[in-house]
């Protein structure tokens, strides 16, 4: 389900475009007019990639059904009855390659033994059927891919009982079907393997009929990953494992401050570097300019790139520095600006209770364990790309733009991929075109082998694309019994949207959706929200979860801190303030109450409770855990998750989703993760100074889910956002001073 | 040209001496198993093991390798080792890998770490967040880690 490591989220504020068009999409079809919209603003078109890739070649299109609904690119069964289904979503790590197959499979009544997966390509057949283009984020892939899927499988069912009853002359009414046969009359049977391949002659019938949810087999049974034994062994392959014959791989110099262009090139060292080809000047990303070192291997790549003797030229572009921009950005929180909310707060100055609150956040790099790269092989006027991308048709188009081949000419293969959290989808593709203009430099220098562009773990620290720096700042009045008389909130950041093809339908009155989403709600308080966007010479990025990493735990602490200071319970306080709103919020963390022993266990000596709870991309996550401080160093020895995200596909990657959520919101806590600048350039540069969490920082975490029947939403990033306001609630409460600052900062 | 002992097999590799183990492996051999994550022995992504030891392969070039046994996942999980071979299912059955990219890495580690742990022995969870800490998994796959670590040292009792 899942989406893990990643992210995009068009989502909230994008589906609420699509909904206020044309009613909630369903996988019957294509918001078209939102298709439309997005493809005038990025430029790209559904009929830019030509079908067929994965086509089983007998197959026959039902003029009726879009791409996306036709059996013949998701689903090819072997004679041996080998079931292999396509996927059209990037997996890189959340589990979609097992769950989307699972859901096909529950309404093909494929026998699961049988059952591998294979990832799509940019072929159109594979967009969302929702968004209208290609792409994995937002928690999206089985939210949107549920009914689709199901379609799909029972589609192709009704295919293969259509030929095995022309094969025995009975009425297809008379069969059944089970675990891959089907079930004539007087017991015989055929197996999927045997009809398959007069079945996809058939027409391809447009409505069909999905089963019953109390039928399900295979949906809602924990099952194991389909590629655990190929992830076991060494045997997975991934982006940066594709080898074509003759590659080349290149590792570039970036500039050291965004945009910054060179003054400057000596080679002479590099190209003495055995095994290093070439020396090539390239532009990237941002207007700046860099330098590749093409060799026939990475090592000697590196070693070529290390040995550059470079001079840049940072006089044209802002040279960011950390400390400043907050000076900065506390002023502009003084300022007017944009209201994305706009309650009166008068009552603020009267009132019995008082916060003031200011909070910090910094940049965060994504750090995905497979380092970025991108393989390309341009020849006889055709693009291929390897790589895991979450996008493959933004980056497809991008890679015809800098190669100057028609979009049609552009295949991208994409590749399982080791995390992404974000990262792989970017809207200026920065990282493809990157790859695309060393073959195209290399070309012109006479190089015609395909070339990975690899990144070092250096690149990718360094590299931009973070989530953006924000401050906070909150002043609330309330009374003895904790009613919210005046809530003025302001958020200062970066838009991630601004600039982007994303722009049009994701900012409004010059609001980043993605900056707010997560503010206010489930509460019923009067608040003024203000919004101010400062540009800063620093690419930003989704980052899992994307504007609920911040949004989350300013309102989950500064809540919980109204409760505190009015002495009422946390978790009593908040559901009173959610009122009669919202049921799914509130059996999420009655779930997690009741699980975790919340009121009712002795805690271990040192110990307090933290509870937080939070809404993304349509589920609901409450956390109830327990933290202590030993001098200073705040420690999280448990957690018990309560989440509603509908009906859940495969608990095992629910599970898997919760936790790994669950630990990078942690990660936003512990020390040493954030990202800072200094005279424009980065300070950090690897897993020694940008910390992520080691095995030893791993809580207990404990999983359990609302049961319910409606249709699945999304669980790739939910479980991020309501972790660390719950550990700061517990620290808080033990230290009786609020965390204001991520990582915390203990006064 | 080095002579590299590799998974019980001679192999000629023509790098420069300097070059570490995991671009011999990965570019001159195209054992693609063994990963890249961070290049500066922080992440465990690269680990293998010289004549049984968990190493960081991005750190180790080939001539400290010279007359040594390299030992790199495709071997470990071939099922010949015993250890490696308990690993492997135990990873499996708890379903351990997210993405996946740094479980060779883990399972070298965990691989070399249960071969210094007494038959019968099962590890605490102090001593296995120990012997593991050196390997990062952003994906958040910890616990089942843990899990399976234990249950691998089981099944060898």
């Amino acid at each position: 389900m899942h989406f893990e490591p990643t992210t995009l989220e068009l989502p909230k504020h994008l589906r609420a475009m699509l909904d206020a068009q044309q009613g909630p999409a369903t996988a019957e079809g294509l918001p078209r007019r939102s298709f439309l919209k997005l493809t005038a603003v990025s430029g790209f078109a559904l009929g830019a990639f030509p079908l067929g890739a994965m086509a089983q070649d007998a197959a026959k299109p039902a003029a009726g059904l879009k791409p996306t609904q036709q059996p013949s690119a998701f689903v090819h069964i072997d004679k041996d009855g080998t079931t292999t289904v396509t996927i059209n979503r990037l997996d890189f790590g959340q589990g979609v390659q097992t769950a989307l197959p699972m859901i096909l499979a529950e309404e093909l009544d494929a026998d699961w033994s049988k059952v591998k997966s294979v990832h799509g390509s940019s072929d159109p057949a594979y967009i969302d059927p929702v968004f209208g283009i290609h792409i994995t984020g937002g928690s999206g892939s089985i939210a949107h891919s549920y009914t689709q899927y199901r379609e799909l499988g029972a589609r192709t069912r009704a295919m293969l009982v259509s030929a095995a009853a022309a094969r025995w002359k009975v009425d297809a009414a008379s069969l059944r079907t089970q675990n891959g046969v089907v079930i004539g009359p007087g017991g015989k049977k055929l197996g999927y393997g045997e009809l398959a391949e007069d079945a996809m002659k058939l027409p391809v019938p447009e409505t069909v009929t999905l089963k019953d949810p109390k039928n399900f087999k295979l949906i809602g049974k924990a099952t194991g990953r389909l590629d655990a034994k190929a992830k076991s062994s060494g045997k997975q392959g991934y982006g940066i494992d594709v080898r074509l014959p003759g590659m080349l791989t290149a590792v570039v110099a970036h500039p050291p401050v965004f945009a910054a262009k060179l003054k400057s090139v000596d080679d002479s060292a590099a190209k003495a570097v055995k095994g290093v080809k070439a020396v090539l000047r390239i532009p990237v990303d941002r207007g700046g300019e860099g330098v590749a070192v093409v060799a026939d291997g990475y090592w000697a790549a590196k070693q070529g790139r290390d040995a550059l003797k470079l001079e840049w030229d940072a006089s044209g572009v802002e040279k960011v520095d950390t400390a400043a921009q907050l000076v900065q950005y506390r002023e502009l929180a003084g300022k007017p600006g944009a209201r994305k909310y706009d309650a009166d707060v008068s009552k603020f100055d009267g009132a019995p209770h008082k916060i003031s609150a200011e909070y910090v956040f910094p940049y965060l790099a994504h750090a995905p364990m497979e380092p970025l790269n991108c393989t390309v092989r341009a020849a006889d006027g055709k693009v291929e790309l390897w790589m895991g991308s979450q996008m493959p048709g933004f980056d497809g188009l991008a890679a015809s733009k800098v190669l100057g081949v028609p979009p049609q000419n552009v295949q991208v293969h994409v590749q399982m991929a080791g995390g992404g959290f974000g990262r792989r989808a970017i809207p200026s593709s920065d990282y493809v075109v990157e790859a695309c203009n060393v073959v195209k430099a290399a070309q012109a220098a006479g190089i015609a082998a395909p070339i990975r562009t690899l990144w070092s773990r250096e690149d990718d620290v360094k590299g931009g694309y973070y989530r953006p720096m924000h401050l906070h700042t909150a002043k609330i009045g309330f009374d003895a019994q904790g009613n919210v008389l005046a809530w003025d909130h302001v958020i200062v950041g970066q838009s991630i949207m601004a600039g982007t093809p994303f722009e049009p339908m994701m900012m409004k009155d010059g609001i980043d959706g993605t900056a707010v989403e997560g503010m206010k709600e489930p509460y019923a308080v009067p608040m003024r929200l203000t919004v101010h966007h400062p540009k800063q010479n620093v690419p930003i990025l989704w980052w899992r979860s994307v504007g609920s990493t911040h949004t989350a735990f300013a309102m989950e602490t500064l809540v919980d801190e109204i409760a505190r200071t009015t002495k009422q319970d946390p978790v009593a306080y908040r559901m009173k303030l959610m009122g009669d709103e919202h049921p799914r919020h509130k059996a999420a963390l009655q779930l997690a109450v009741d699980r975790s022993g919340y009121g009712k266990k002795a805690l271990a000596p040192g110990r307090a409770w933290g509870v937080a709870v939070h809404e993304s991309f349509n589920s609901v996550v409450a956390y109830v855990v327990e933290a202590s401080v030993k001098d200073g160093t705040p420690t999280l020895h448990r957690a018990t998750a309560g989440v509603h995200c509908n009906l859940v596909i495969n608990p095992k990657t629910l599970e898997a989703q919760v936790q790994g959520g669950a630990l990078m919101g942690l990660s936003m806590c512990l020390p040493g993760a954030a990202i800072t600048l200094k005279d424009g350039v980065v300070e950090q540069s690897n897993f020694g100074d940008f910390v992520v969490p080691r095995i030893t920082d791993m809580p207990q975490i404990e999983v359990h889910t609302v049961p319910s029947g409606d249709a699945p939403t999304g669980m790739g990033e939910p479980g991020l956002p309501p972790l660390a306001p719950a550990f700061a609630n517990a620290v808080a409460s033990l230290t009786g001073k609020p965390i204001r600052e991520l990582p915390f900062r203990l006064a | 040209m080095s002579t590299l002992n590799i998974n019980g097999q001679s192999r000629q590799v023509d790098a420069d001496p300097s070059t570490p183990i995991l671009w011999a492996l990965r570019d001159t051999l195209g054992m693609t198993g063994t990963k890249f994550g961070c290049g500066q022995a922080l992440c465990g992504a690269c680990t293998v093991h010289l004549n049984g030891q968990a190493i960081r392969s991005c750190v180790t070039p080939i001539s400290a390798a010279a007359g040594q046994k390299i030992t790199t996942i495709e071997a470990v999980t071939a099922g010949t080792d015993k250890v490696g071979k308990a690993v492997h299912e135990a990873w499996v059955k708890h379903d351990v890998a997210q993405c996946g990219y740094c479980q060779s890495g883990q399972i070298m580690s965990a691989t070399a770490f249960l071969k210094t742990v007494p038959r019968g022995k099962v590890p605490t969870e102090a001593e296995i967040d120990s012997a593991m800490a050196g390997n990062i998994c952003r994906c958040g796959t910890y616990a089942r880690i843990r899990a399976a670590v234990a249950d691998a040292a089981k099944s060898l009792a």
